[in-house]
């Protein structure tokens, strides 16, 4: 300061404590499996807390099982998930099957969990429309271009706004490199603009395929972002199943009351590479970072729980793992058993009125196809 | 039956489409109170509510965001991106997503969205608002790019447009706006969507044209006719998909074209019309194909427009070119 003489504002100031209120992670149960706040634990039933167990051992098996898949080239793209089944599992299990969920391409798991199959999962993975098509279930298909299911939910949740549906809201993912895209801040503007009852989440996993969280913003949190659109969010323990299950529920009522949208940050970890298509994590991180997350691992602090409280054993896990793994590999059969798909039927389906050159296209490609 | 400017007609269209299906819906910058800075939906919002016709923030990319959720929780969304040159900023949501999203779906979901826009030079508009971009979407797959040159087309095309259950890029002249006068119907009727139109008809010579070039290509059937050169004028109006039936059969009786269009030489519209002539029509022809175009460089500075986009005078040069080979 100029001669010690007062200014007007004090950016420093500003800058060192605008993260303050957004910098307190939402806890439960912590790294070490210790209850921090038995009153929200307590409004669990032991039934519940099992279930939560159970959903991300689904995950974790799931994970594992793809990634043999892909190994004997089973797979097409897939998106590892370990070490995100607490945020992704906490999360999507807060909302009612009349939500609407905008995936991207690493919450297959919470599409299955939201009424589609696994084998549809699979099917989305190898190539095929039948990956995209969930009938009467209340979901997109998962998005590749990384914002465009914010924008898109917005929509959704407007709709869901101007239908008067009642107990119904949209639900939307993306990671901490998503919230770098404009299409993130005019997705979260726009729900809050109208008020729109949508939960936009963000994965914090640490990682955009190689780069660090800490390339992306200056800013200290991502979930400060949301109060330049007048949005309230919170960060949450994206390890702690519980955490992200309480303040998922609590946002997804808050929104369905008719007070706009909530943004959601878990910080949770990518256990693994990006995608299956040869990303190695060992070119931009070291053993050294991962280790305290591997250490943070939700599975190990519900296990404790759940062992303390004498309703867990590893007997029980392993055998659910093999029933899980079964059930993928019979998932798998399924997928393997979809019909061809045929050249005639993509023309079909670009327009609701095929253009005269699509019908003369479709007429060459059927003729080829009877062949 | 009223003399009605093209804005008015696409007005009385818009009006007719809220009037009859409630689950329209028109969104988009300024649209609401102000009516659009064209006046285009002017009086809707007072009649129909701020439910039907509202203002959204000031963001492209979202406004398309929003017609697609809007598709899937059952509205039928008609947006408006301000000017075309604005579309660039909803490039990915127009193109990469609405645009395919029937097929992904595998037909199982609609997506019956119309984006109406404002393009065309000639009113020394500021930069970004004027260009012709049809070009960067007539080669999207599952969409509709439409453009009718007249009042009556207009509001006959944009009820089809709303109507139509796949995804309409609607695109509306400012030069004609407020340029020219037709006779339009009060009441509801349509005009297809994907078929061109003789505009008059000739022996000669056949000029195909769209947008504001079907008027110069008018007056320039006028100028030939004092030589007694007979041309024959197809309006295009849907530039994808491109009726090539009736350019092919004007073709049979006159054996000469000339395909006009104010966008660039460089790909596009008349590169595709062009190129569907020499593969099917080429041993009907008796001279080349001939392109009137604008030059190849990026869209002029406002003061330069007219020694740009082509004209009367330049269409009539090509025509005699063409007839006299």
């Amino acid at each position: 300061m100029a001669n010690g003489s007062k200014q007007i504002v004090d950016f420093a100031k500003i800058k060192a404590t605008m993260a303050d209120p957004y910098k307190h992670p939402i806890q439960v149960i912590d790294r070490e499996g210790k209850v921090v706040d038995p009153d929200t634990l307590a409004k669990y039933s032991d039934d519940q807390l099992v279930d939560f167990m159970k959903k991300m051992v689904w995950e974790r098996t799931l994970h594992e099982q793809t990634m043999n898949f892909s190994r004997q080239g089973r797979l097409g793209f897939y998106a590892p998930t370990a070490g995100e089944e607490a945020s992704e599992m906490g999360s999507v299990t807060a909302f009612k099957e009349q939500d609407f969920l905008a995936p991207a391409y690493r919450d297959l798991p919470q599409m299955i969990q939201h009424g589609t199959t696994v084998a549809k999962g699979f099917l989305w993975s190898k190539g095929h429309v039948e990956g995209n098509i969930h009938e009467n279930k209340n979901m997109l298909f998962p998005q590749i271009i990384i914002g465009a299911q914010y924008v898109e939910t917005a929509g959704v949740a407007l709709g869901i706004k101007k239908n008067e549906d009642k107990d119904r809201v949209a639900f939307v993912y993306t990671g901490d490199g998503g919230t770098s895209q404009g299409d993130w801040y005019e997705g979260v503007n726009f729900a809050s603009a109208f008020q729109a009852p949508a939960v936009f989440f963000v994965q914090n996993n640490g990682w955009a395929i190689s780069v660090p969280r800490y390339k992306q913003t200056a800013a200290e949190t991502l979930a400060q972002k949301a109060v330049a659109m007048g949005v309230p969010s919170v960060q949450v323990d994206g390890m702690d199943i519980v955490a992200v299950h309480e303040v998922s529920k609590a946002a997804r009522e808050f929104a369905a009351a008719g007070n706009g949208p909530v943004v959601i940050e878990t910080l949770t970890y990518r256990y693994g590479a990006h995608s299956s298509a040869g990303d190695d994590p060992s070119r931009y991180r070291t053993k050294e970072e991962e280790k305290p997350w591997f250490d943070a691992d939700p599975l190990i602090r519900m296990r404790k729980v759940l062992t303390d409280k004498k309703l867990w054993s590893q007997d029980q896990e392993d055998k659910l793992v093999e029933q899980y793994k079964d059930d993928f590999k019979e998932a798998m059969k399924d997928a393997e058993a979809a019909p061809a798909q045929k050249v005639s039927d993509f023309l079909k389906w670009t327009y609701n009125v095929p253009t005269p050159s699509v019908k003369k296209q479709i007429a060459e490609f059927e003729a080829k196809e009877s062949k | 039956m009223a003399k009605m400017t093209y804005i008015k007609a696409i007005t009385s269209g818009l009006d007719q489409v809220l009037n009859d299906d409630p689950k329209t819906l028109i969104f988009g910058e300024d649209v609401g109170k102000n009516g659009g800075v064209f006046r285009t939906t002017v009086d809707l919002q007072d009649k129909y509510g701020e439910d039907r016709v509202f203002d959204t923030p000031l963001a492209e990319s979202g406004i398309i965001g929003l017609a697609i959720g809007l598709s899937l929780t059952g509205w039928r969304p008609i947006p408006e991106i301000q000017f075309m040159g604005f579309t660039f900023e909803a490039m990915d949501g127009i193109v990469g997503q609405l645009a395919r999203d029937h097929y992904r779906f595998g037909g199982t979901k609609n997506f019956p969205v119309t984006i109406r826009t404002p393009f065309g030079g000639g009113t020394h508009t500021a930069e970004m608002h004027a260009d012709n971009l049809e070009n960067y979407f007539v080669s999207t797959p599952g969409l509709r790019v439409v453009t009718p040159a007249n009042p009556y087309d207009a509001k006959g095309m944009v009820i089809s447009a709303v109507e139509s259950d796949d995804p309409v890029l609607f695109l509306e002249n400012l030069k004609l706006y407020r340029s020219m006068k037709d006779e339009v119907p009060d009441d509801k009727y349509t005009v297809p969507l994907d078929s061109a139109k003789v505009v008059r008809e000739g022996k000669d010579l056949t000029i195909v044209a769209y947008s504001a070039e079907v008027n110069e290509s008018l007056k320039a059937a006028d100028a030939l006719a004092k030589d007694n050169i007979d041309a024959e004028v197809i309006d295009l109006r849907s530039l994808s998909p491109i009726d090539t039936d009736t350019i092919f059969a004007s073709i049979d009786k006159t054996h000469k074209v000339v395909v006009v269009q104010e966008a660039q030489k460089m790909a596009g519209v008349g590169a595709t019309v062009a190129s569907d002539i020499a593969e099917e029509k080429i041993m009907s022809l008796d001279a080349p194909i001939g392109r009137v175009a604008a030059p190849d460089s990026v869209y002029p500075f406002a003061q330069a427009e007219n020694d740009w986009i082509p004209n009367a005078d330049d269409i009539e040069a090509k025509a005699r070119d063409i007839v006299n080979y």
